[in-house]
């Protein structure tokens, strides 16, 4: 008890009611090395909002999320996912990885990679059925990739791939959607029809958290900010949060190569 | 040929050998898919010193203490490598060659100092097995198949082998999914649940399974070019797994029937007067298949270039 007490006076902005947040981080440590690549961060997801999560280059952005899901393991810190462990919440969370952590040579097909989205509901020896391949199908339409669903995932264009890996985050049906650099490296057609799938996520009462780059759109795409630099800087409304001085205290010196217009 | 004399000189190493072949290529398509491929090779010469270790403790050469025999060295393996990269401060990759030659070397050493002359255990056979010696005596033609008293009489490599095969594939047919997503995307795997680490080790730990089994009977030139060749020949023919599996398991068949089959009759076709190592036939068919698979396959042009309209 004396532990938790002293924990919670460690942040005496306690965030209002975590048990409703689809994820919150207390604490989070990840190490890589000898130096740690996010130290003791946290971090509140607002429900129904858009997040981008921002940063310098070696931040810590996508440490963030992939701690965050148990993808790397972390030192130390402790995540919920609506009041619960994240183990028992992770058919309520989809996620979307780099494009360039996988191999594109793989063997296979664009909708084999969408069908991997519905692995947790066909389990182990469970048959893909006419109602699968139909979904799969759908969400490779909502990303406008319907007339693909045969190639082999290589032939792809990076922008392309974007978009199978978006429509394979679709097919989880998911609540929380966590992406990482969704906008990174693709053309402006496959921008804008991101961008709409993730309005349309939002507007289905959705939560999207997105590892963002391009400072110059945060305040088009997003509700809220999460500024990261190893700590965590800011968190909260794009309008409070997203200031000069706030990415001047992430990002340092760097920021002198921000585009101008880039914060209000 | 006579079919009397087929059953029993040829059909029992033939199928030895394919079993040996299929029960390396299905897991060679996933260690391949990884970037793991040379994890087959690097077990198959590991595993010689635990092997014949096993056999100098426990005097016969059973399925059960050479499988033991072959985990311990493994693990031996394992923590040499660690040891030597950390205090070595080498890279990785020259710390396993160094481990997996000086292991197998070791190996060949003490099968010379052992007496191993009354079984088939030394120098020769654990390079390239004893296919041609798998002979079935009990057999009198083709009705011997169906006829219990001359099957109990068959080698026991060939159950041992038949039944290796149908786990590995048991093995393969239940994982798919799993195996395919987490060789795909391990990260996105870990988030829908699937236990990558253990997923993983299981692939390894049954390749080794196939391996030790085949060790035996084929010997480790045919373990080594299993694990590869078909595989990598057939994802040169198609851009889908299930179809690369498919192709895999025809082309390891294709080199161990006709590896085999040259082996036995090639130089008397030639003139010559006697056969050659079936199994080093069989790895040789296996390469020239993977050889003419980069030349000939329909999908060995380079990401991107096959990108049209």
């Amino acid at each position: 008890m004396a532990l938790k007490l002293a924990r919670e006076s460690g942040h005496p902005q306690p965030q209002a009611d975590q048990s409703h947040s689809p994820m919150a981080i207390r604490g989070l440590t990840v190490s890589y090395g000898e130096k740690p690549a996010i130290f003791s961060v946290d971090m509140t997801v607002e429900p129904g909002a858009m997040t981008a999560i921002i940063g310098p280059n070696g931040a810590g952005k996508s440490t963030l999320l992939k701690a965050a899901l148990g993808v790397v393991k972390p030192l130390s810190g402790n995540v919920t996912c609506w009041g619960a462990p994240l183990g028992k919440m992770r058919a309520r969370i989809a996620y979307m990885p780099q494009r360039a952590s996988v191999d594109w040579d793989f063997p296979t097909r664009v909708i084999d990679v969408v069908l991997m989205g519905m692995q947790r509901e066909l389990g182990l020896l469970g048959r893909v059925r006419t109602k699968h391949l139909e979904r799969a199908v759908s969400c490779l339409s909502r990303v406008g990739m319907e007339g693909f669903a045969d190639r082999q995932i290589g032939q792809l264009s990076g922008g392309q791939q974007q978009r199978v890996f978006l429509a394979r985050a679709l097919a989880q049906e998911a609540d929380l959607y966590l992406l990482d650099e969704p906008f990174a490296g693709v053309d402006a057609a496959t921008e804008k029809a991101i961008i709409a799938v993730l309005k349309d996520l939002k507007a289905k009462g959705k939560t999207v958290v997105a590892v963002h780059h391009d400072l110059s759109t945060v305040r088009d795409y997003f509700d809220r900010v999460f500024l990261i630099n190893t700590h965590k800087v800011a968190e909260g409304p794009v309008e409070s949060s997203f200031t000069e001085e706030t990415l001047q205290s992430a990002y340092g010196g760097r920021l002198a190569n921000l585009p101008k217009g880039a914060v209000g | 040929m006579m079919g009397e004399e087929f059953v029993a000189l040829s059909l029992p190493p033939m199928v030895i050998g394919t079993c040996a072949a299929v029960a390396c290529a299905l897991p060679g398509n996933f260690l391949l898919l990884r970037r793991q491929a040379l994890i087959g090779d690097a077990i198959s010469h590991v595993v010689l010193p635990g092997i014949v270790a096993a056999f100098l403790v426990t005097g016969v050469i059973a399925a059960l203490p050479m499988m033991l025999g072959a985990g311990v060295a493994a693990l031996v393996a394992v923590a040499l490598i660690e040891v030597i990269r950390r205090l070595g401060k080498i890279e990785p990759g020259a710390a396993m060659g160094v481990v997996f030659t000086a292991m197998f070397a070791g190996g060949v050493l003490l099968l010379e100092q052992s007496d191993t002359s009354d079984v088939h255990l030394d120098v020769q056979h654990a390079l390239y097995g004893n296919l041609e010696s798998l002979i079935w005596l009990d057999a009198f033609g083709w009705s011997s198949l169906f006829e219990w008293e001359a099957l109990k009489g068959l080698p026991p490599e060939l159950p041992r082998m038949l039944a290796t095969m149908l786990f590995v594939s048991a093995f393969t047919w239940v994982f798919w999914r799993p195996l395919k997503i987490s060789s795909f995307d391990e990260g996105f795997a870990r988030t829908v649940g699937l236990p990558t680490g253990a997923l993983g080790l299981s692939l390894v730990i049954v390749a080794a399974i196939a391996a030790v089994a085949a060790f035996d009977a084929v010997g480790s030139i045919i373990v080594i070019a299993m694990f590869i060749c078909p595989p990598a020949a057939a994802r040169l023919m198609t851009n889908r797994l299930e179809v690369q599996v498919a192709w895999s398991v025809v082309f390891a068949v294709i080199s161990a029937v006709l590896g085999y089959v040259l082996a036995g009759y090639g130089p008397l076709w030639l003139g010559f007067d006697d056969a050659v190592s079936a199994a080093g036939m069989i790895a040789t068919v296996s390469g020239v298949i993977l050889g003419l698979a980069a030349v000939f396959g329909p999908h060995r042009a380079p990401v991107g270039a096959a990108a049209e309209g």
